[in-house]
């Protein structure tokens, strides 16, 4: 952070260090001061600190503090078992899907020399059918918000006569979305290696299906593996959205506590804090991995240091989900 | 399929809304996040550590609880938001000034939740400019702001044109939400009339509701598609 | 929808008088070991020894899920009551939450076999699925704060210039839409009453309009906030929701519904839940075979 930063401006000198530290002083005082006035004040006004409101949640010895906890373990724990799902789930039909895609775009390109004509001209509509709608299938569910997604999942496939624990609904609404654009981290990632790669594993003679799952699927994983880790974080968040669809996740249960207890700012402030410690640990972990990737790839002497511009769109994507 | 032309003011009307939000909340989303931003890379300690908290918080926190803070932390501090009852803004923008301030809270939530990502777009952009950029115009004495403003931003801009687009497709989808914390029809929450009050079938209504959000999405997504490509060419 | 709820049960009342004569068909329960007629719906739960009830988790009264992780209310009572005809235990009830939105699929879909969750028996829902009861008249009044002398009924809205709350998808919501002059001003919808509730107690809406007794579980916790502002202005029977052609089980719920009325655990599980807010249970409601 700070190496990279410090381009920016100059070593600062002496005089320069004074302002700096005076300022900061009068920054950080009138941020303080702000913060009494603007939101302790008020809030204290409005009795939201009293230990009625909160000693469910933090006072070891209140009566409810024990089932509060439970219960919000529980919630946590649905949070955490719809989260792992969806994102292995995700994977797998991702890394399929981007497979696909990269096929389906190699057959378009070909001519399929050797075989009659009309034959010919069929596998190539064909192809080309096949890579058109699997194209708008992924515009389709990239474009549509997680909530519609799963709203949709959830009242559309009993619609046709098929129905699950609500959990699934979840999961399989997470997994289109998340599928779909882990699909195109890694089809950006294959498609961002060197050419050369490709007409390396041609020249060995390799398959088209060989080059991608020898050559290029693992360089694409390796290059948007943090990538693909700030999607798990927002795989993670998504599962918030479990309420609508009455799935019992960390809010849905901190709602129904609300509505016994009747201390809404205090049981959402302790889940925000509940994920903002997962998911702060979670990229953490992202950063660390993506240091040490760029570091092992310096010997390696192959381009992964700076990911494609894809690469940083999905990333800001994937952190932009809900 | 009669819904899509019998209500036809209802998703038209959804969607008008939806589009509201995403304009007004995109505005603020992309000033919020590029003060936070400069506060980030700025030699003030505070002021990186505030950017940088603000990132953490926001980045990590389910929309949905943010949403909630909104519509129910601001009134409990006493706000209903009215700064941003702008005169003449809402002359196009009708809720903006209603009596009613969850619209408000919906836009700020989204402006808040938004902004942060928008800062690490842009942040990554002025990553992304060579370091001996920056170096040459500190050896030729520019100070931090100069530095930015003639030297980095300008070049910085077009790495972080893709990114930014995506985070604002995102923003687009979150928006979403806004119909479950009191903002009435918009276009998830027109789903939930039309399906569940009114009894209408499922299936045409959804794809009603598909259609909204892709005619934003997509065509946005394929722009920033083409801006990819050409400046992969460019490289 | 509910403009129509007086022709509705007139409809229903002369339905209820053709096939009185169906009612009849007594499934000779109240007997120590259970036995149902082959192939009914009681004989597969009874033989199963599970059933799935569906039923609100935000309805103080009625069908609120506590801290112990079990739902409590007046809905979840009744639907015991019913389940112990059924001669399954009490602890093999799974409860499914089923917001006002979705009861009609859940119970056509079959992820629940009966549905109790403050449900107003109306035409458009008899289109989808059938109703027994009801057990319960509720009606749709309106919540304001205690010091509040403008709003007094439904019409107090159609000036324009009070801001009302409900719920996304819910008929009290619909309903309101009539008495509202303009829906983009004066209408909030959240997703729980809850969040309502706190809406008129932060000041940004002027009041909360549902089922009297919802709101009546408001008023009892915080008694020095709020208060019902005039008299209900629909009838809501509350009715307990099946599958549509499912006749017998209808039959046997409404068997078991009379008995309840006349043996007194309908009038207790009233005093044990919704009761305590001091809402009035009335005569018990005449159930209608239709």
């Amino acid at each position: 952070m700070s190496q990279q930063t410090s381009v920016l401006y100059d070593v600062p000198g002496p005089r320069q260090r004074r302002i700096t530290l005076i300022s900061s002083v009068v920054a950080t005082v009138a941020l303080l001061v702000g913060a009494y006035f603007l939101i302790y004040l008020p809030l204290d006004e409005k009795g939201q600190f009293s230990m009625e409101l909160w000693g469910p949640l933090v006072d070891p010895s209140n009566e409810n503090f024990s089932q509060v906890w439970q219960r919000l373990g529980l919630g946590f724990k649905n949070t955490l078992t719809a989260a792992a799902l969806a994102i292995v789930a995700s994977l797998v039909v991702g890394t399929l899907l981007a497979v696909l895609r990269i096929q389906l775009k190699s057959l378009t390109q070909r001519r399929f020399t050797g075989l009659a004509t009309p034959l010919a001209y069929l596998l190539r509509g064909l192809s080309l059918l096949l890579s058109v709608v699997t194209r708008v299938c992924v515009e389709v569910f990239r474009g549509l918000p997680v909530v519609i997604t799963i709203f949709f999942v959830a009242r559309g496939f009993p619609e046709f006569g098929v129905s699950f624990d609500t959990l699934w609904y979840l999961v399989i609404g997470l997994t289109i979305y998340n599928a779909v654009v882990i699909a195109e981290i890694l089809r950006s990632g294959m498609e961002g290696l060197p050419g050369g790669q490709r007409e390396a594993a041609a020249a060995i003679g390799l398959s088209p299906l060989q080059t991608t799952r020898m050559i290029l699927l693992p360089q694409s994983f390796r290059i948007m593996l943090p990538a693909l880790i700030s999607q798990l974080v927002v795989v993670l968040k998504d599962t918030s959205l479990g309420f609508i669809i009455s799935y019992e996740e960390t809010l849905n249960i901190g709602k129904q506590i609300i509505g016994v207890l009747g201390n809404p700012i205090q049981v959402y402030v302790v889940i925000a804090v509940l994920f903002i410690v997962v998911n702060y640990s979670l990229s953490k972990l992202a950063q660390y991995l993506q240091r040490r990737l760029s570091q092992g790839r310096k010997t390696a002497g192959t381009p992964a240091q700076n990911p494609p511009p894809a690469a940083l769109m999905s990333q800001a994507e994937g952190a932009g989900g809900n | 399929m009669n819904v899509l032309i019998d209500r036809f003011d209802v998703f038209a009307g959804g969607f008008w809304l939806t589009l509201q939000i995403c304009v007004l909340a995109a505005t603020g989303a992309l000033v919020l996040g590029a003060v936070v931003a400069v506060m980030r890379i700025s030699p003030v300690p505070p002021l990186r550590a505030v950017g940088t908290g603000y990132v953490n918080v926001f980045r990590n926190m389910p929309l949905t609880v943010v949403m909630f803070f909104a519509a129910f932390g601001l009134p409990a501090l006493g706000s209903n938001a009215d700064f941003l009852r702008i005169p003449g803004l809402d002359a196009i923008f009708s809720r903006l000034g209603t009596d009613l301030p969850y619209f408000r809270f919906a836009l700020i939530a989204l402006v808040l939740y938004t902004a942060a990502f928008v800062c690490e777009a842009l942040r990554s952009g002025v990553n992304a400019v060579p370091a001996g950029q920056a170096e040459a115009a500190r050896s030729l004495g520019l100070t931090f702001g100069q530095n930015l403003r003639y030297v980095v931003l300008p070049q910085s801009w077009k790495a972080s044109v893709v990114p930014l687009g995506s985070v604002i497709i995102a923003m687009i989808k979150n928006s979403a939400l806004a119909g479950f914390f009191g903002v009435v029809g918009d276009l998830s929450a027109t789903a939930d009339q039309l399906t569940g009050a009114e009894g209408y079938a499922f299936i045409p209504v959804a794809i009603g509701i598909s259609i909204g959000y892709l005619i934003m999405t997509v065509p946005l997504g394929a722009l920033l598609d083409r801006i990819e490509k050409r400046q992969a060419v460019a490289r | 929808m509910r403009i129509k709820r007086v022709a509705a049960l007139a409809a229903a009342a002369t339905l209820a008088f053709g096939l009185a004569a169906c009612g009849g068909d007594d499934a000779g329960e109240g007997t120590g070991s259970k036995s149902f007629p082959a192939g009914s719906t009681m004989e597969r739960l009874n033989k199963a020894q599970k059933i799935k009830v569906g039923t609100k988790f935000d309805q103080p009264g009625f069908g609120q899920k506590g801290l112990s992780g079990k739902p409590e209310g007046f809905d979840v009572e009744v639907a015991k009551i019913i389940v112990k005809e059924l001669g399954i235990p009490e602890d093999k009830i799974e409860f499914v939450e089923t917001p006002s939105k979705v009861r009609e699929d859940k119970i056509v879909d079959g992820s629940v076999d009966l549905v109790a969750a403050t449900y107003t028996i109306n035409d458009k829902r008899k289109e989808r699925i059938a109703f027994a009861g009801p057990y319960y008249e509720a009606g749709q009044n309106i919540l304001v704060k205690k010091d509040d002398t403008t709003i007094t009924g439904p019409d107090s809205f159609k000036d324009g210039t009070k801001k009302v709350c409900s719920v996304t998808g819910s008929t009290p919501a619909e309903k309101i839409k009539e008495y509202v002059k303009d829906v983009a001003t004066q209408l909030v919808l959240f997703d729980t009453y809850d969040k309502c509730r706190d809406a008129l107690k932060n000041g940004q809406v002027d009041a909360v309009t549902t089922d009297n007794v919802i709101l009546l579980g408001y008023i009892a916790k915080d008694e020095a906030s709020f208060k019902l502002a005039g008299d209900n202005f629909t009838k809501e029977p509350y009715g307990i929701g099946v599958k549509k052609e499912d006749t017998d089980f209808r039959t046997f719920i409404n068997d078991t519904l009379e008995k309840a009325f006349a043996d007194g655990s309908w009038k207790k599980a009233w005093d044990d839940t919704a009761g305590k807010f001091g809402a009035e249970l009335g005569a018990a409601p005449t159930i209608n075979r239709y």
